[in-house]
């Protein structure tokens, strides 16, 4: 067991873009005009990089991490299937990062977000937001409950559907690990036809965005649960002050 | 070092509706969060340091903003100092976060970032960095974040010795990370394609 000590500021592991999508993925079709085509200049690591804001404990409200009631009318709740979503944000390797902030988004359980540009059929819920958020543990674990989004269409090929998803955007020590990523639910069979979900090349890393079902983490009578890990990068064990590396 | 290193989970887009997730707030959600968007307010009246603001579009391909896109800026106080957990240097503004986040406006998509002046920070060979704020950004369609640097037009001397912008081969894109002061508001746009594209950074 590695000791929960302070992060040091030596510099991130390069980043391996082989797990991540390219910018230019034309089936989906808003990245052909907002990729950028040339190459990206590197930057090894000067503390701009290695470090990054903190947040508090304190900024957090007693329900915000609980999409259930974090909207709803007191005595009402979110309508759809009551989930638990969990897992714990770690680096490269294996260590947990603990404190950070992790903010997620999502569909309600017809497929409906809660924002001007989502004019899809399904009907607003008037007790759901669709937004939470949280600050990992010691452990570098966090919670999330929620009701299962739903799937929805989307304007891409003539007949794009999303698979259920939560949108994740997390925070690490230092801005270099700053991360939005998507999880999936275990057995979805949208996901091998999302044009989103495939833009990322590497069957493995995809595989990694795919919530698994824990019966052993459900509440009986109450939520189902599922596991989501995240792995944000890891850093080189030298220490800030005993780097000498130029250009 | 362990012999089976994990991978960085993978990225994902933003998606159209970052804005539920981020800035709850702007999105419509009355009283989310407390009522007031993470990032939004950068300064208070303790903040040290010289008030400035940076404001902006992100332009596609064919040249048309980003009215759904959403960015965050990370920079030092005015010391140069970051107020992180791993600054080791000194013990930054206390009423200074130095970290903020803004959505591209519905109508129009321009940014902007009250904040103020960063100081400089060095390299790690003990350079000194001209004064920068680092820039991210995500929108629908951009499947990594993007990762950006703003200089300052008049802090030439300093840009012409920072290590960053000296390692930049092609010297005619310099100018993209160059923002452009009018009174107190410097312009800084972000094009992500074509013969104006911005420099982005590995980091
Ligand atoms: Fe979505």
């Amino acid at each position: 067991m590695i000791p929960n000590r302070p992060p040091v500021g030596g510099a991130y592991y390069p980043r391996d873009l082989l797990v991540h999508p390219p910018a230019y993925a034309p089936t989906y079709k808003t990245s052909i005009l907002r990729s950028p085509q040339k190459a990206r200049i590197g930057i090894d690591g000067s503390l701009s990089e290695t470090t990054g804001p903190v947040f508090g404990h304190n900024i957090l409200g007693e329900l915000d991490n609980d999409m259930v009631l974090n909207y709803a009318a007191p005595g009402e709740s979110a309508i759809g299937e009551r989930t638990i979503v969990y897992g714990r944000v770690m680096d490269q390797d294996g260590r947990p990062v603990p404190n950070v902030l992790v903010e997620a988004w999502q569909a309600n359980a017809g497929g409906r977000y809660r924002h001007k540009k989502d004019g899809y059929f399904a009907p607003l819920d008037p007790n759901f937001g669709g937004c939470g958020r949280t600050i990992t543990r010691e452990d570098g674990s966090y919670e999330f409950r929620t009701v299962r989004p739903g799937a929805y269409p989307w304007p891409n090929g003539v007949n794009d559907w999303r698979p259920a998803h939560i949108h994740f955007s997390v925070f690490g020590d230092g801005f270099a690990q700053r991360l939005i990523t998507q999880m999936y639910f275990e057995g979805d069979p949208l996901i091998p036809l999302c044009p989103i979900a495939q833009t990322i090349p590497d069957k493995d890393a995809l595989d990694r965005l795919i919530a698994r079902y824990d019966p052993a983490r459900t509440i009986p009578m109450d939520a189902r649960a599922y596991h989501f890990d995240i792995v944000l990068r890891g850093r080189r064990a030298t220490f800030f002050e005993n780097r000498k590396e130029g250009l | 070092m362990p012999v089976t290193r994990l991978k960085e989970t993978a990225s994902q887009t933003a998606g159209p509706y970052v804005h539920i997730g981020c800035v709850p707030s702007f999105a419509g959600l009355k009283g989310m969060y407390g009522g007031q968007d993470l990032g939004a307010v950068m300064l208070t009246e303790a903040t040290q340091g010289e008030r400035i603001a940076i404001e902006g579009c992100v332009y596609d391909g064919i040249g048309v903003p980003l009215t759904d896109a959403m960015l965050e800026i990370w920079q030092a106080d005015a010391q140069g100092l970051y107020n992180a957990r791993n600054e080791t240097r000194g013990t930054a503004d206390p009423s200074f976060t130095g970290w903020g986040r803004q959505p591209t406006a519905a109508d129009g998509g321009l940014f902007r970032f009250e904040t103020i002046r960063p100081g400089r920070v060095p390299w790690p060979d003990g350079r000194l960095q001209a004064p920068h704020i680092t820039v991210w950004v995500v929108a629908r369609g951009i499947n990594l974040g993007l990762a950006t640097r703003i200089y300052f037009e008049d802090e030439a001397e300093a840009n012409a010795t920072d290590p960053v912008l000296s390692r930049i081969e092609h010297k005619a894109r310099i100018p993209t990370l160059i923002a452009k002061r009018s009174g107190d508001t410097y312009r800084f746009d972000i094009h992500l394609q074509g013969p104006h594209e911005t420099i982005f950074f590995d980091i």
